[in-house]
């Protein structure tokens, strides 16, 4: 029985529509398994071999590789999330309750994606630490350390924008004050130093671009889901790409010395 | 093995200023980073709306008639943030945003001056700043009379007592008690 079966995989196996797709075996030689990971788009993003340091999780922490899951599992359970999430002011708040009450798994996916978020922020000033102790921003990764502080800021700039979507009280003062500052800023800013020399007033400067109007409202509700769920992901992905090329061309992850 | 291109070639020979290499590259490239300059500006402006859905900054606020010297009425605090008061010389209108940290101070009549109750900043009747973090006076806001005799407040004009504003047209309407 067991002999037929084997019989029948051997011929899907040896098919040409199989082997198109799975173009290495598994034989268990050093040439196959380099072959296997460099053939492959997500693996490649590993090298074919890493040395032993590389595994040092008491000096690496791993964070930064946490801080990449915990991004990847906000994305996917986001954009599960927008099957029912409408960013209008009418219906953001009923939407989230509706996803916390009337959707079969929608409150675990609403916190898989809020601890998630939360998780990613937590683990990537764990990165920011790890890597600075361990003085892993000298030459020749310096260049690799300001992309990192550009995606964390891309991150925290993530959670803000994110907060505000449930619509609730929270969101909109927590929102209120934070856009307040913006209203500070130097140069751009219609309460900001320097102010005058820019002609900034408070209906066209940095905190009304944020909020699409002079308060809090529908249309900083749209704005900041277009920057929560397009804008800033498409950003942080180009510059994580580049992050973790600097990572593999720098001489891979940093070890101890 | 010296084979020189073909903007060396013309450099040597001194026949033209530029290749046509040159040309169209230089063409090229200026064309392509006006565009994207052209864009960039473009997108800049497309963040500010020309029309916002939001109310009116400006209401209307009764009659000179229904304030009498020295009140401070609160009868639109709660929904416009603005005190009117009026003294010997005239009425103005404060808007109701402690200048610290953006919380709604009160106005105590038994002490004569607002408080906020947030950081504790004083302010006078006048708005002055005289106890607390609070950095700046209160602001005023544009008051003035309308065709019919009513006051009417705009808040989105406002006067800055520390930018000497409070001398400007529109920052108090003087009457006659």
């Amino acid at each position: 029985m067991l002999k037929k079966l084997r019989k029948v995989f051997k011929s899907i196996s040896d098919s040409y529509i199989w082997k198109s797709v799975f173009r290495h075996d598994y034989r268990d030689t050093s040439r196959n398994r380099i072959l296997q990971i460099m053939s492959n788009v997500f693996l490649h993003l590993h090298p074919a071999r890493i040395p032993a340091h590389a595994v040092k999780i008491r000096f690496t922490w791993c964070m930064g590789g946490i801080t990449f899951l915990m991004f990847l599992v906000t994305a996917v359970t986001g954009v599960i999330l927008m099957f029912y999430y409408r960013p209008v002011g009418e219906y953001a708040y009923a939407d989230m309750k509706y996803l916390m009450f009337d959707v079969p798994f929608g409150p675990l996916l609403r916190n898989m994606h809020r601890w998630a978020a939360h998780g990613m922020v937590i683990t990537v000033w764990l990165h920011v630490l790890r890597v600075f102790m361990t003085g892993s921003y000298k030459s020749p990764r310096e260049f690799n350390w300001v992309v990192g502080v550009v995606l964390l800021v891309l991150t925290l700039f993530l959670s803000f924008t994110g907060y505000l979507l449930p619509w609730d009280q929270l969101s909109v003062w927590a929102v209120t004050v934070g856009s307040n500052m913006a209203r500070a800023t130097p140069f751009f800013g219609s309460e900001g130093p320097f102010n005058p020399l820019t002609g900034v007033t408070a209906r066209y400067d940095a905190r009304s671009a944020l909020l699409g109007g002079t308060l809090v409202g529908p249309p900083s509700l749209l704005r900041f889901y277009v920057l929560h769920c397009i804008a800033v992901p498409l950003i942080a992905s180009i510059l994580m790409a580049v992050h973790f090329w600097r990572v593999r061309k720098d001489g891979g992850i940093s070890g101890p010395l | 093995m010296e084979s020189k291109t073909t903007d060396q070639v013309s450099k040597s020979d001194g026949a033209t200023l530029w290749t046509r290499r040159k040309f169209l590259s230089y063409t090229g490239w200026i064309g392509f980073f006006t565009i994207l300059g052209v864009w960039s500006i473009a997108l800049l402006r497309y963040m500010f709306p020309r029309v916002l859905f939001e109310p009116s900054p400006i209401f209307k606020a009764g009659t000179p008639a229904d304030y009498s010297v020295g009140d401070v009425s609160e009868k639109f605090k709660e929904t416009q943030r603005v005190w009117i008061l009026r003294d010997e010389n005239g009425i103005y209108a404060l808007l109701a945003r402690c200048t610290h940290l953006g919380c709604t101070p009160r106005w105590l009549p038994a002490e004569n001056k607002f408080k906020c109750p947030c950081h504790g900043s004083g302010f006078t009747k006048e708005g002055l700043n005289f106890e607390g973090p609070a950095p700046r006076p209160l602001e005023r806001l544009k008051i003035y009379m309308g065709e019919e005799g009513q006051l009417i407040v705009d808040k989105s004009k406002k006067y800055l007592y520390e930018k000497n504003e409070w001398n400007l047209e529109g920052s108090f309407l003087e009457l006659k008690a």
